[in-house]
This record gives structure tokens, C-alpha cells and sequence, in this order.
């Protein structure tokens, strides 16, 4: 290093969460030592204004030429003091966090050990931070229109709000009618309003906006660019593609129906008797099922699908116990002298106004029976389920005129190629995942990318429509912008070292690294490169390196550790 | 690991399918579900030895196959069987199935030198004292010495030798394969007899073990490390002769037959095919179904060590229901592929009376008289 830096550092208590478990007055003391270091200060929260201030404070007065705050890990702050630094007209790459939190003091029992650790860490901090080198970001224009796959009501009315704001939409929907799951459901829990009439109502209001273009019985087949400026391959019917560029997307794709023949023991394809809350939702909208006062008994199992290791469905789907109370209490109402069983392990109504629509239909003479049915079987023209009433401790046989299955929910037909294309990622059970569980619900780890309804996990239709409106404001965060920011954090390639041989081409899984046919190079397009580091850690010549982590900063670092 | 760590019982749901889907939970003392709980909030197995209902389990393993939370219910029974052997508070009968299988190597302590007796005057080689083979017939301890049941490795040494199939068995060496011995609590004892047959198998020079009984290929494939060998139930090697034209039917069986699929075939290993395309391929012969089939079919109450434990249950068995369903349903032949289920069902068949309307038939048998083998 011929020049010689001023590094300030800046430790941070937590509160208790560092301070509690490391000597902080030792360890200011001790980083004062390490070469190069010119302020070596603490607070109680680096992230307070006060904090800030003291940072700022530094850069305004000219003492320092590098930053180094040693906190919490760099996901929770990092951005937090770039943006601190940068305020000052300071490059916020020149800026280096430590974490002193999440690996040092949570997990360090020995105060003194993790003052000592603590102090390692920031050595190789400071030894790094002396070898950044400032970066700008750049800005792409942006195409303020939103693709929404899935054209039920997630899709619906996201689509709906994207178009209010201005924007335009493209709409993909596979079937050959907008409306998806909303349209085969008849009243809706707990108010028991007729589904359908607001459906038609919201598709009225959607295909009133000009900014709409809507592709029916189509599928997204391709996607290719990156966040503000996509094209998305789109297949119809004919089997003719067309490309549409976009600047976002929202995907809306729903959901399947469990399929009860998987459970075999439960009978269902077997005999006319055994149908699903799906179907008993037809026949209830049909009115069918009162003609002749039949059937007389009736019995609804919780949980096929869901909650089941044994098929592979962990998970709750979080609507069936409200589906089959709203069902039962129907069918009450329709033949009032039917008696009505509920076999459930639990009974979870956690909406507004739920548990109240659970205790009317139990009110209504539904009987809610605790044991997970083990077995459906024909008995003459009966159908005999055997189950163990749990509450009572006493195994059973109940005849039914019909059994109803209560089928949870799958991911969607096609949701993993679909989660292929665009580059998304599946959760355990074939969702869509998200960003993150509570703080990023409708992001993906893809930019650009949102997603709404039960394409990331089952959920009811005041969630459904919420998430909905939720993806339509984050998909259009960058169109009120007018532009997307680009980090610099991105690869780069030494054109007098590459010898074009393509293996980080084939590496990368953004599709960001092509070969210049003309010179013989590997070139980068760096809006689309998310700087993950695998090309450089590929290229066999060393011609690669990602930007902030390059061989020499990296290097830096591990002296540190060592020095 | 302690019994409730081990077991699992912490993350039991309490849903009750496990007790729910019991075959004998509807006439015996024993709730699983229930038992779970006590052990669970006592803190140790103690508290459940004294059940009444513990030898009635048949292990078919419904419960298991179904926990939704992936529990092995009936391993807890197999763990309370255990303590009880382990204080010696076992039943006469077992203490004697347990006895004789240490001294004999099968549970009716049957002399060793007469294991062979099934043959008669079947030509059948000894591995590998009289030579090598490709296949290992291991004929179970049932078949080998129960009257009624030695003419069925007969049978099949008869279809192997018309398939030209290259086979031979262990002879006298053969011990109980220990499917049953485990699932009467007696770990130790079983261990010894997969170590005992696993070093036969090893010396017969063999890679590839056929058994008559689904509980002797339960046991194989599943709970010993036969790493290297394949094992079949005789219905899957059959099925792919019929297939592949190795063996013909030179007879008709003019009979409605229905299936009962042996819990340690069909439930337990998802073989419900082989043995029906077996009776399809008889000719004559018509295949009825019980409404209780395949994952759903009604266990005989065989297993488990029930063959030498009469149990606590009262009221109907299991194979009167079944009996008379198949009576009920016009059948004439109740058809399995496996020596309890056979000789359980008979025992119903002679308690309801049905008898004579009612024949019980190893397939085997069925394949035998639709070859024409008149003298096994």
C-alpha cells in the first residue's frame, strides 16, 4: 500500500447484545494499536443518529479516508451506513462493516475470548478496507409495465391495481377465462357472501383499463433480461410465441387441489360416496344434493393432504377448517334433519370473524369429532369410516351416506418448470419462496420478481387479495422511480488474459457472460451479472474478478486474520 | 436415548389415526394412541406393561404407515414387548416360541434334522455342500414343518425346476429368518439369527433369495444388511415367469377366487400386482376383490407374533369377517401368499362354519392345479 490510510473505527454495544458480552472499553483501546487506525471510538447504537453523527463528524473534518463500523452482520446495516457515509459525499464502497454480533458476541461465552475475537475481527477489517476502491452504481431506464402470470384473483387484482397507478400490464392466463379457483367457489366464510358477484365485478373493473393486455389460454415460456427491463416468451393457444417486454413481474399462479386417491385407505375414486370439499362445493352452488332429502349422514375428514408426513404435506393449508365449517353449516341449513360429523386433530379459525363462524356452524348441530380417521370403507350401502374418538379415548365405525374429503392445497400444475423459467426459487414443498418469511413475503430472490397468493403457500382469500395488493405497489416501486439502480458489485473481465473459453458462460446462472464473437473475449452485461462470484471462481486464468472481492481485497482480509 | 426420545413420542399429535386404523383396536383392549399418551406423561415404558392388550398387536404396521407425523407406533408396542421379555412377564406360549427357536431355530421347537421333511421325494440341492446355484429358496419355518403348508415349497420347487430356474436351499442349516421373533421383543434372540442366516447365506455362494413367506422377505429386505443380494417374494419371480411365457397353464380353474393381500406384502411393500397377475394368468380362473384391498385390506391377525399368542380380543376375528365377506361376495376360493394368512383364515373359515363353501388357497396351490401337478 503506498499510500497510507486513515482508518476510523467505529464499535457498537448493541445495547446488551455486544456490550453485555465484550469488554468495550478494552477493545477501543486495543484496536487504537492496529496500524493505520487514526479513531478508534464506540456508542451504545452505531445505527442511532447520534451514531451516524459521530461518523459523519469524522468524514466532514477530513480525519478519516476509510470507514469501518463493527456491529451487527452486514444484512441488517450495511446499507444502512452506506447510505450514512455517502450523505457526506464519501464513496460507500470505501466503507467496511464487521460483524461483532451474530459471530462473535451471540455465540462467545468467554468475555475475553470474544474481546479478543472481536478484535481479530476488526484487524481484518481494517486490513481490507485499506484496499477498496470506490464504486458507482448505474442507472437503466425502465419499461413501466408489469407481466402477472395467473389470471385468478390474486392476479386479478394486482393486475387492477398496476393499471390505477398508470402502468400497463400484460395478463397471462393459462385457462381460456379469467377468475382461476374464484370462480368455482359459491358463498364465501365467515359472511357467506356470494364469491362469484365480486369476482364479476372485479373482472369488470380490470377490463375497463385500455393499459391492459391480456393473453388467454397462454403460458410464460421464456424470460430473458433483467429488473426494469425484461422480455417474456409467451406461448398461446395456437402454439405461436410472442415476446413481451416488460419491467416487472408478479406471479399469481395459484394452486392445486390435493389428490385424494393418493390416500388410498380413504376410498375416493372408488365409490360415488367419497368426493372432496371441491366437489361438495359444486353440489352445494348446484343445490343438487337436497332433491330427495339425501343423504342423511354425512361425515367431512379434516387434513387430507396436509399435515400428512406420510405423503409428504407437512404443512397446514390454513383454509379447510373454514371451508368444511362453511360446507357443514350449509348443508345443515339445506337438510336440516341430516346429521352433519366433522373428523378433525385441530380446528384452526385464526381469520377476523373466524372462530365466531366456527361456533355457529358447531351451534347449527355440526358434530366436530377429534380423531384423524384412519380408513373409509363400503358397509352395504353405507360407507363405514373407522376412526378413534379421541376425546373419549374409544376407536369407532361411523356409516355414512357420504363421506367428504377435505383436500388441501398443492403447488399449481406446472409451478416447478415455471419456477425454472424464471429463475425463481421452489421452497421444500414446491412453492415459490420468498425473499424472507416476515420482512420480504412478496419478494423472490430474484429482482424484479413478486409473487402473490397461493403460488407461495396456501393462504385464504383475504390473504390472497392483500398479498395482491401488497406485489402490485413492490412491482411498481422502480416504475415511479422512472429508473433501476444497478450496484457495482458485478464482475469484470481482463480482456488481455481471457482466452474466451467460455466455462464461466456455462457457470453462471443469470446468463449475464457471453462471448464477443469478434474479439475473442467473454463479456460481461453487468445489469443482469447479481455478482455472485462463481465466473471468477471458475475462470481458469484468472481473468475474472468480481468488484469489491477481488483476489487482492479478499487476500487483505485473510492477512488480517493472520497478521 | 431413552424409550420416549427413541420412540419419538414427544412430536405424537394425539390424532388418533393410529388407533383409528387398528385392525384389532375394535375388539381388544389396546389403544395405541392411548398407550402413547401414558408413556409419554409417565416418563418411562412402566407405566403400559400391565396392558392387557400388548400381545394382541399384529405388527401390520397400519399405524405406522399412516402416522402423519411419521411415528412408528407399532415399533412401540415391539419396545414394550421388549421390557416385558426382558423382566420375563411374557406369556407361556411365547416364552415357549421364544425357547425353541434359541434351541431349535423355529418357533415350535421342532427338531433341526426334520426341517427338511417338506420334501418328500423333491430333488432339491443343498447349498453349497451339494453344489452352487443362482437362487436361494429359503423356505421359512412354517412351511417347512406345519402339515398343512409343506406342500407349498413343494409347489415351487416343482415351477422352478419346469421354469428352469437354478435353485437351492440351506437345508437343515436354514433357522427362522427372526421377522417374528423381533416383533415379540426379543432383539437379542433375532440378532443371532440374522447373524446365524446372514453367514449361510454369505457361504451358499448365492445372489439372489427367494422366500415362500412375506414375512421371511420382510425381514431380509428391511431389517438385516444383505447389501449384494436381492431379495424376492415368490409372487414377483412368478409373476415375471408367467410374463416372460416360462411357465404355461395346462388346466382350467373354473372358480371365482378372491385375494387377501398378506399385510407383509401388500401394506408393508406395495406388492398388490404380483400376486393378482398371477390368478389372471390361470386360466378359468375369475379374480374378485374384496372392498378392503390392497392398502386398505383387512389384516388376518397372524403376524406379530400372533401365531403363538392368543391375545386379549374378544368377539369376531378379523378372518371370520374376512371369510364371510368373501362368502357374502360369492366367491369360492379365498386365495393368499402367505402361511399365516392361510392357515389364519382357515381357522375362521372352520369357526363360521363355511368350511366347505369356503376353501383357503395358497396360490401356489391354484398354480399347481392349473399346471396340472396332480401328485405334489
Amino acid at each position: 500500500m503506498s499510500k497510507k490510510h486513515k482508518v476510523g473505527v467505529f464499535i457498537c454495544h448493541c445495547g446488551k447484545n455486544i456490550g453485555g458480552y465484550i469488554n468495550i472499553a478494552q477493545l477501543v483501546e486495543m484496536v487504537k494499536t492496529i496500524p493505520d487506525v487514526v479513531i478508534s471510538t464506540d456508542q451504545k447504537y452505531m445505527c442511532s443518529d447520534q451514531g451516524q453523527a459521530e461518523i459523519k463528524k469524522a468524514l466532514q473534518e477530513g480525519l478519516i479516508d476509510r470507514v469501518v463500523v463493527a456491529s451487527c452482520s452486514p444484512t441488517m446495516h450495511e446499507k444502512t451506513f452506506r447510505k450514512c457515509v455517502s450523505e457526506e459525499d464519501f464513496n460507500p464502497y470505501l466503507y467496511q462493516q464487521v460483524d461483532i454480533r451474530e459471530n462473535c458476541s451471540w455465540v462467545t461465552k468467554d468475555i475475553q475470548e470474544a474481546t479478543y475475537k472481536a478484535y481479530e475481527l476488526i484487524k481484518a477489517g481494517v486490513s481490507r478496507v485499506k484496499t477498496l476502491e470506490p464504486l458507482w452504481s448505474t442507472e437503466y431506464p425502465v419499461t413501466p409495465t408489469t407481466l402477472v402470470i395467473g389470471g385468478g384473483i390474486a392476479g386479478i387484482i394486482a393486475a387492477t391495481d398496476i393499471l390505477e397507478a398508470g402502468f400497463k400490464v400484460v395478463l397471462v392466463e393459462r385457462e381460456d377465462q379469467l377468475g382461476g379457483w374464484a370462480r368455482r367457489i359459491g358463498k364465501g366464510f365467515p359472511h357467506l357472501t356470494p364469491i362469484k358477484d365480486f369476482l364479476k365485478e372485479k373482472i369488470e373493473v380490470l377490463q375497463s383499463h385500455s393499459g391492459l393486455k391480456t393473453y388467454l389460454s397462454s403460458e410464460v415460456v421464456g424470460l430473458e433480461g433483467f429488473p426494469g427491463n425484461f422480455k417474456a416468451t409467451i406461448k398461446q393457444a395456437d402454439d405461436t410465441t410472442v415476446e413481451e417486454e416488460i419491467g416487472s413481474i408478479i406471479v399469481a399462479t395459484g394452486f392445486k387441489p390435493f389428490d385424494a386417491r393418493r390416500k388410498p385407505e380413504f376410498a375416493y375414486g372408488e365409490s360415488t360416496q367419497v368426493i372432496t370439499t371441491v366437489e361438495m362445493e359444486e353440489l352445494l352452488e348446484k343445490g343438487e344434493l337436497s332433491t330427495n332429502g339425501q343423504p342423511k349422514e354425512v361425515a367431512f375428514i379434516q387434513c387430507v393432504g396436509s399435515r400428512d408426513k406420510s405423503i409428504g404435506n407437512e404443512y397446514c393449508s390454513r383454509t379447510c377448517c373454514m371451508v368444511v365449517a362453511k360446507q357443514a353449516l350449509l348443508l345443515k341449513e339445506l337438510i336440516p334433519d341430516a346429521r352433519v360429523s366433522v373428523f378433525y386433530m385441530d380446528v384452526r379459525a385464526f381469520g377476523k370473524g373466524y372462530e365466531e363462524f366456527f361456533e355457529k356452524a358447531q351451534r347449527s348441530g355440526v358434530i366436530y369429532i377429534r380423531g384423524n380417521p384412519s380408513e373409509v370403507y363400503k358397509s352395504g350401502d353405507k360407507m363405514l369410516i373407522r376412526y378413534e374418538d379421541t376425546l373419549l379415548g374409544r376407536p369407532q365405525e361411523l356409516a355414512a351416506d357420504l363421506v367428504v374429503l377435505s383436500v388441501g392445497m398443492e403447488p399449481a400444475e406446472g409451478a416447478a418448470e415455471l419456477i425454472n423459467t424464471l429463475r425463481a426459487t421452489a421452497d421444500k414443498d414446491g412453492f415459490f419462496l420468498e425473499a424472507h418469511p416476515k420482512l420480504g413475503p412478496l419478494d423472490t430472490f430474484s429482482d424484479g420478481l413478486f409473487i402473490a397468493g397461493c403460488c407461495q403457500g396456501p393462504k385464504d382469500l383475504p390473504d390472497t387479495v392483500a398479498q395482491a395488493h401488497g406485489a402490485a405497489a413492490r412491482a411498481t416501486v422502480y416504475f415511479h422511480q422512472d429508473k433501476v439502480i444497478k450496484e457495482p458489485v458485478v464482475a469484470t473481465i481482463d480482456a488481455d488474459v481471457c482466452s474466451g473459453c467460455g466455462l464461466c458462460e456455462s457457470i453462471c446462472s443469470f446468463d449475464a457472460l457471453h462471448l464477443d464473437e469478434k474479439k475473442k473475449r467473454m463479456t460481461v452485461q453487468e445489469a443482469v451479472c447479481k455478482g455472485c462470484g462463481a465466473c471468477a471462481a471458475t475462470c481458469p486464468s484468472g481473468a475474472i474478478s468480481l468488484k469489491h472481492f477481488r483476489p487482492s481485497q479478499v487476500l487483505a482480509w485473510v492477512e488480517g486474520f493472520l497478521s | 436415548m431413552d424409550f420416549l426420545e427413541k420412540h419419538e413420542l414427544y412430536a405424537c399429535l394425539q390424532c388418533g389415526k393410529c388407533t383409528g386404523g387398528c385392525p384389532v383396536s375394535l375388539r381388544a383392549p389396546l389403544n395405541i394412541r392411548s398407550l402413547m399418551r401414558e408413556v409419554l406423561m409417565g416418563g418411562s415404558p412402566e407405566v403400559a406393561l400391565d396392558c392387557p392388550g400388548l400381545w394382541d398387536c399384529t405388527t401390520c404396521a397400519i399405524c405406522t404407515l399412516r402416522c402423519p407425523r411419521g411415528l412408528k407406533p407399532s415399533e412401540v408396542i415391539v419396545g414394550l414387548r421388549a421390557e416385558l421379555v426382558e423382566g420375563g412377564r411374557v406369556p407361556k406360549t411365547i416364552i415357549d416360541a421364544l425357547e425353541g427357536t434359541f434351541k431349535h431355530g423355529n418357533p415350535w421347537g421342532r427338531a433341526r434334522q426334520k426341517r427338511i421333511e417338506w420334501k418328500g421325494d423333491t430333488a432339491v440341492k443343498t447349498l453349497s455342500d451339494e453344489g452352487e446355484a443362482e437362487w436361494l429358496y429359503f423356505i421359512g419355518c412354517a412351511p417347512s414343518y406345519d402339515p398343512r403348508l409343506q406342500r407349498i415349497p413343494r409347489i415351487l420347487c416343482r415351477i422352478l425346476e419346469t421354469a428352469g430356474i437354478d435353485f437351492g436351499s440351506l437345508g437343515t442349516k436354514e433357522s427362522c429368518c427372526g421377522n417374528e421373533i423381533r416383533r415379540m421383543g426379543e432383539t437379542g434372540l433375532f440378532e443371532e439369527l440374522r447373524e446365524e442366516n446372514t453367514k449361510n447365506f454369505n457361504a451358499s455362494g448365492v445372489k439372489a433369495i427367494l422366500t415362500t413367506s412375506p414375512h421371511c422377505f420382510n425381514t431380509f429386505s428391511t431389517e438385516y444388511d444383505l447389501d449384494g443380494f436381492k431379495v424376492l417374494h415368490y409372487t414377483q419371480l412368478l409373476a415375471d415367469l408367467i410374463k416372460e411365457g416360462e411357465i404355461t397353464f395346462s388346466k382350467e380353474v373354473n372358480k371365482k377366487v378372491v385375494y387377501h393381500d398378506p399385510c407383509f406384502l401388500g401394506k408393508q411393500h406395495e406388492i398388490f400386482d404380483p400376486p393378482r397377475e398371477i390368478l389372471k394368468a390361470i386360466p378359468g380362473l375369475e379374480l374378485l376383490e374384496f372392498d378392503r384391498c390392497r392398502e386398505r385390506s383387512l389384516c388376518c391377525e397372524g403376524g406379530g407374533g400372533r401365531m403363538w399368542a392368543e391375545g386379549a380380543g374378544e368377539g369376531e376375528r378379523n378372518s371370520e369377517v374376512r371369510v364371510k365377506d368373501a362368502h357374502a361376495m360369492g366367491a369360492e376360493i379365498i386365495a393368499t401368499a402367505c402361511p399365516f394368512c392361510l392357515l389364519t383364515l382357515e381357522d375362521g373359515a372352520k369357526t363360521t362354519g363355511l368350511e366347505e363353501e369356503m376353501p383357503i388357497r395358497e396360490i401356489l396351490e391354484l398354480v399347481a392345479e392349473a399346471m396340472g401337478f396332480d401328485d405334489v
